[in-house]
């Protein structure tokens, strides 16, 4: 088992160990060894492109599809497909709440889908309408609520029987900054009170601000598991990226020079750097010699995005 | 402009094979099943059964059987058991063979009926030929009793010619002033006979076979002439029955969509758990609006429910719980909203028409009546039948009972065979 030490120096198992996950949908193998833990307490992103495995990854860990090889642990208990979790609770990506019943009764009714009764059941909702600030709306249909309320709500009906790890699925999918902000003050929470959370999101920007570690997962395998900083060295070894402002698009024609990669709109190239100091003079005067014109230059920290491209290429997932 | 949203429309079409087939394939079933049904009733082979008792063992009740077996158009069955096996039919036996249902018609011929025939006159105490009837089938009972008539002269030319000139000696003889008198009071009678009124049919069977007809479907006062309310309530409620468990057990189609089922499966409620919840509910609904049907039914047009109330809440329960099971099956193995709106549509409409919620299936011919025992109403609608027509007991509920049981767990096995899709969600 693997296990993290304590404070006080006591093993603790980890809330989610995924070891040489295997699944494949006939001939389409969805994950092909995909090992990876989550920490207890910690808030982790799960990040691929699209059709990467992600959502097969979090189906088997909520029991929804059985793996063809592989374990799942959940706190150290071995789980298969047809086991009980209760310590999960798992958020899907749509708006899984039923729209004329109102923020009241779908808690209720969710939580006791979830085992969860009497006043044990009272007080749960209570909580989860103040912790998801729906309070005053409780007794309001939800076919009458923002998407960020609704989407808020669709959170804490996942919540009701307090899990212990919690699965987001895109919980920030098209919602406003302001509802973004309010949910991920909602996940700060429930991370302080000891709940690990997982999240997928294709809000990078978001992931790099937002989580303690991140795992990258593409073609079914995990490709990198860290800290941000931890990433940024596997994937592009350096710490720093060239960003290069050019005064007029570069012609289709002209080639890009090796590791040199541009923008959409050919006005921007970006280009790793191991020594400033080094690299970047000779990297202008290659810019230079393609016969562009260069406005101006950044020379940034390396971005999770680049480290998404880095990892799992600029080619498009359908 | 218009060319452009035409080719849309035809595209739509042309890949929509729900579409396709609610436009030309429901049209022309509904077509062959209302033509087969109602291009039978003028085949001019069909034969009507009749069972024939013969109580009376007269000369003439001898010769009566003999000219109806003869009958081209009469099927008739005179034992107990078919091809004449069993025990000579008697009253009770020829009634309980209509009751039943073997039969729509029996002819009794009561016993002192030779002995004191009366082919003329209208002799209230005349001994009459007792005509059992099914009111489930208005047209047999109609035929045999012309036929009836037809036998009676045929068959007994010699008491024809008797009793006709014991008639004109009565009514004809020298024409004294008294008998011009009885005759134009005869005349005057037949003036007046209006058809509109039945004084027609009254005149008319004063001359022939004295012939009662014995509606043996109706022995109560309380069905009175209720029982095609009775028939309807249940083909229209059976019908709506179906559109609104397929509509309900469609939430689930919805829920697939918005995530929820998804969320519900990932409950302790599991698949199991969801589709029995789903079917409850469709269960306890139907049998709702099944009472809510015949309760409007008995207020408004006098339905005899209160008479029947163990047979209909036995037949309600296991009617409510199969359709809510067909409901299940037809919304878990539809994809989408829009296609269990078709499928569902084609089905129901099929099964209503061969199953007889549209058109009653003892009027169909016996082929299409086989048919219709593979639909669902067909058996509902029976057992309906034999509680508010047959006065039937529960215990002769037990095939339609038996069988709506069955389909209920089959129904609820193809669901669940068709919800494991829904299992990866």
């Amino acid at each position: 088992m693997s296990t993290q030490a304590t404070s006080s120096g006591h093993p603790l198992a980890q809330a989610l160990e995924v070891r040489d996950a295997a699944k494949a949908f006939g001939a389409t193998k969805a994950l092909v060894g995909a090992s990876f833990d989550v920490h207890p307490g910690e808030l982790l992103g799960l990040l691929g492109p699209n059709g990467a495995g992600k959502t097969t990854m979090i189906k088997a860990i909520a029991g929804r599809v059985g793996l063809d090889a592989g374990t799942i642990k959940l706190f150290g208990r071995e789980v298969t497909r047809t086991d009980a979790r209760p310590e999960l609770g798992v958020v899907p990506q749509e708006l899984a709440i039923y729209k004329l019943l109102t923020a009241r009764e779908n808690l209720t009714a969710f939580g006791a889908l979830n085992g969860v009764t009497g006043t044990t059941l009272r007080d749960r909702v209570e909580w989860a309408l103040e912790w998801s600030g729906l309070a005053d709306r409780a007794k309001d249909m939800t076919k009458t609520f923002s998407g960020g309320m609704q989407r808020r709500l669709n959170i804490a009906c996942s919540l009701l029987h307090k899990p212990k790890l919690v699965l987001l699925d895109e919980p920030t999918v098209g919602v406003d900054p302001q509802s973004r902000e309010r949910i991920y003050e909602m996940l700060a929470a429930l991370k302080r009170d000891g709940v690990s959370v997982v999240l997928t999101t294709h809000h990078l920007e978001e992931a790099e601000r937002r989580c303690e570690r991140i795992v990258i997962i593409d073609h079914g395998k995990i490709v990198a598991a860290g800290t941000m900083a931890e990433l940024v060295a596997k994937a592009l070894g350096i710490a720093r990226v060239l960003a290069v402002q050019l005064g007029e698009p570069l012609p289709e024609s002209v080639a890009l020079p090796n590791g040199v990669l541009t923008d959409e709109h050919r006005v921007v190239l970006r280009v790793n750097v191991q020594d400033i100091a080094r690299d970047v003079p000779a990297r202008l005067a290659e810019i230079s010699a393609l016969g562009a014109h260069v406005r101006g230059m950044d020379v940034t920290g390396a971005s999770l995005q680049d480290v998404f491209i880095a990892l799992t290429g600029r080619e498009l997932r359908e | 402009m218009i060319a452009t949203l035409l080719k849309i429309s035809f595209t739509n079409l042309r890949r929509d094979r729900v579409a396709q087939a609610m436009t030309f394939l429901l049209p022309i079933l509904f077509f062959s099943i209302f033509a087969n049904v109602f291009g039978a009733q003028r085949d001019p082979t069909r034969k009507v059964n009749v069972a024939l008792a013969d109580d009376d063992h007269s000369p003439f009740s001898a010769k009566l059987t003999k000219a109806l077996i003869a009958e081209g158009s009469l099927a008739v069955r005179t034992t107990t058991e078919k091809d004449g096996k069993g025990e000579p039919l008697t009253r009770d036996s020829a009634e309980k063979l209509v009751r039943d249902g073997a039969i729509p018609v029996a002819v009794v011929l009561p016993k002192g009926l030779g002995a004191n025939v009366q082919l003329f006159g209208n002799d209230p105490n005349a001994v009459k030929v007792q005509l059992l009837a099914d009111v489930s089938d208005p047209i047999a009972p109609q035929m045999v009793n012309g036929l009836l008539q037809k036998v009676s002269f045929t068959a007994a030319p010699d008491m024809m010619a008797d009793q006709g000139l014991k008639m004109f000696t009565q009514y004809g003889g020298g024409l004294t002033p008294a008998q011009q008198a009885s005759v134009d009071q005869w005349k005057t009678q037949l003036e007046k006979a209006d058809p509109a009124d039945g004084t027609a049919n009254k005149v008319a069977s004063s001359v022939g076979l004295p012939i009662e007809m014995v509606n043996v479907l109706q022995p109560s006062p309380v069905n009175g002439d209720k029982s095609l309310i009775s028939f309807y309530a249940a083909g229209v409620g059976v019908m709506f029955l179906l559109f609104s468990c397929s509509s309900g057990a469609g939430t689930m189609l919805e829920e697939e969509e918005s995530g929820t089922l998804g969320r519900l499966l990932s409950s302790r409620a599991g698949m199991a758990g969801v589709l029995i919840g789903k079917w409850t509910y469709l269960w306890l609904m139907g049998m709702m609006q099944l009472s809510v049907m015949f309760i409007w039914g008995a207020v408004v047009f006098g339905l005899p429910l209160a008479a029947h109330v163990a047979g209909f809440v036995t037949m309600t329960v296991v009617t409510a719980g199969a359709a809510a099971a067909f409901g299940m099956v037809l919304a878990t193995a539809s994809r989408t909203r829009q296609q269990l709106g078709g499928i569902s549509t084609i089905v129901i409409l099929t099964m209503s028409a061969l199953g007889g919620s549209m058109f009653p299936r003892f009027l169909m011919s016996e082929t299409m009546q086989k048919m219709g025992l593979v639909t669902f109403n067909a058996w509902a609608l029976d057992g309906y039948i034999k509680v508010f027509w047959r006065d039937a007991r529960l215990i002769e509920l037990l095939p339609q009972v038996g069988v709506l049981l069955a389909l209920t767990v089959v129904f609820m096995g193809l669901a669940r065979l068709f919800a494991r899709r829904w299992e990866t969600l």
